[in-house]
């Protein structure tokens, strides 16, 4: 029983890292109906700009200028890519971010260099042994899995509320269901662009932390943005609560999965089954668990 | 109709020679007139005639290469919805754009968005003077709701709503801008009979208790000829008449572009 939980909680753990990169996704869609391609890179983006700012000056003060970095980036993204496409369809943005992303890419690798780079800002990385009273033997965890955790759950509790509470959450909902009437009410669209692109540049940075201490900074980690994708499926693409919630059930299920089914298969299925999962969940219920209904008219 | 001691005011609103095109086909070609305040002033015509350009012109989504528009005695040739919208012009549209996902008062409320000037930091935290603020738009809001009579379906996502309903509901998001200018293209479209008869009733009482100025696009004569002061006529983006309904109504050149005329 005690190794179940363990499983478990290892899967939550890498979970809540899935998360992290969806939740980016869910920002950027909740606000323009736009899915962003780009956001892996940014994550790459914005960890190599801290890794490298960190050779010049203190911790704090990099962190800043990263979030600097990445509200400029907002800026001339709203300026550049989204201003002239206002009002063209869905899918068109979509095709526009998959340039961002490549642009982002090499222009991160260009000025930043392209080599692997370690990332420590601190994050305590030592192996402790839990919940003793109520397994024998206790349950063996990193305390960086249990960090990252905590600061997920802090990120969305804050984003939640932005979204639900205040009159920028409204006005960055009706931006994403309709440009036209949110213009005709007075809504400045080009803020509210800059606003979300902020911030979900900000929350690359911070999964571009995570990720970065975890794997080293390098180019695979813009490919996590992959594994974002059936969390989303799962949790829905406009849904906060629902990127947290995707994400631990895949990093749960594809970890309990890879050790209790994974044998009757050789081994490896860590690496499709979240897929999978999505796949079939796309048949059910195509919304995702907490997305929002589709609803036509005819 | 325009009893009821409602003044007819100065002018609100001037638009002159405002010539607009896209590439070569010419919506609106040297239009001018005037809207006064705290009247109802229709604008038909027939199908492709610009009435609809002539509204984006107004509320600035599209922009003329010519002309100038006059709102509260500014003259500006190139207005942003948002300065519009800042400046007291509202409107809703000929194919209804709601913010769909969102229930029937939370599009309303989107109205009162202008309005609301606390500070982002208030609001990230939602507490003290942003909470009040939104409690006191929320009454505003929930007075609209009664004047339309949509307390019933307050909750309900507009996506939902019936076609009539949906174009209340974007009447009231409108309103809840408390604009000067109410621009509506075409309000009664695709409405039935009853249905026209209270949207022809709150258009009115809009009119008479807040004193709002009204522009309106309307294919339905009858409408137009009951409840507007002044009606001017486009035609292939021209104006070709101007003036009461009984003058339109008698006026040879409407009569031809709607009949058709043999060249």
């Amino acid at each position: 029983m005690g190794f179940f939980f363990e499983v478990l909680f290892g899967g939550f753990l890498a979970g809540v890292l899935y998360a992290l990169v969806a939740l980016g996704f869910v920002l950027i869609f909740k606000a323009s109906g736009v899915f962003n391609f780009a956001q892996g890179a940014m994550v790459l983006f914005a960890a190599l700009s801290l890794v490298r700012l960190m050779e010049w000056m203190p911790i704090p003060i990099a962190m800043l200028a990263s979030v600097a970095i990445m509200i400029v980036f907002a800026l001339v993204v709203e300026r550049l890519v989204l201003r002239p496409l206002v009002n063209q369809e869905g899918i068109i943005l979509f095709m526009a971010t998959i340039g961002v992303s490549y642009f982002i890419d090499g222009f991160g690798q260009t000025v930043w260099g392209s080599d692997v780079y370690k990332l420590d800002v601190g994050l305590p990385n030592e192996p402790v042994i839990i919940l003793e009273s109520l397994f024998e033997g206790g349950i063996l965890v990193n305390q960086f899995d249990l960090v990252a955790a905590v600061i997920a759950g802090l990120l969305v509790t804050v984003l939640a509320i932005f979204f639900q509470k205040t009159r920028i959450g409204r006005a960055l909902r009706a931006v994403a269901d309709d440009h036209q009437a949110a213009q005709s009410v007075g809504i400045p669209l080009r803020d509210i662009w800059v606003i979300v692109w902020s911030t979900s540049g900000i929350v690359a940075l911070v999964a571009g932390i995570v990720w970065g201490s975890a794997l080293g900074v390098q180019f695979s980690i813009s490919l996590v943005a992959l594994k974002a994708l059936p969390v989303l499926i799962l949790g829905g693409f406009t849904s906060v609560p629902g990127a947290i919630v995707g994400g631990l059930i895949i990093g749960a299920g594809e970890k309990l999965a890879e050790v209790y089914i994974g044998p009757t298969f050789g081994g490896g299925i860590e690496n499709w089954f979240a897929y999978m999962l999505a796949l079939l969940f796309l048949l059910v219920r195509p919304q995702g668990l907490f997305g929002e209904r589709i609803i036509e008219r005819v | 109709m325009t009893a009821s001691g409602r003044k007819i005011g100065g002018t609100l609103l001037k638009v002159d020679n405002i010539s607009l095109s896209f590439g070569g086909v010419r919506a609106l070609n040297d239009v001018s007139f005037d809207i006064k305040a705290h009247e109802i002033r229709a604008i038909i015509g027939p199908n492709g005639a610009g009435k609809s350009s002539m509204l984006n012109v107004i509320n600035g989504f599209y922009h003329p290469q010519q002309g100038t528009i006059t709102f509260k005695d500014i003259a500006r040739t190139d207005i942003g919805p948002y300065d519009a919208a800042s400046r007291g012009i509202a409107r809703t549209f000929q194919n209804i754009a709601l913010f769909r996902g969102m229930s029937t008062l939370d599009n309303i409320m989107t109205g009162r968005l202008l309005k609301m000037k606390r500070n982002l930091f208030w609001q990230a935290l939602y507490f003290g003077p942003a909470r009040r603020e939104e409690m006191e738009h929320r009454a505003v809001v929930e007075r609209i709701i009664d004047f339309l009579e949509i307390q019933s379906i307050r909750k309900v996502p507009v996506g939902r709503l019936p076609y009539g309903l949906q174009k209340r509901v974007e009447l009231g998001r409108a309103l809840a801008m408390e604009p000067d200018l109410l621009l509506l293209d075409e309000p009664m479209a695709g409405m039935n009979v009853e249905e026209k008869e209270d949207m022809c009733r709150f258009i009115l009482d809009v009119n008479d208790e807040f004193g709002t100025t009204i522009a309106l696009i309307e294919h339905d004569m009858g409408v137009v000829m009951d409840i507007s002061d002044r009606v001017v006529v486009l035609d292939y983006g021209r104006k070709i008449a101007d003036g009461t309904p009984d003058e339109v109504r008698g006026n040879q050149a409407v009569i031809d572009a709607y009949l058709g005329v043999s060249h």
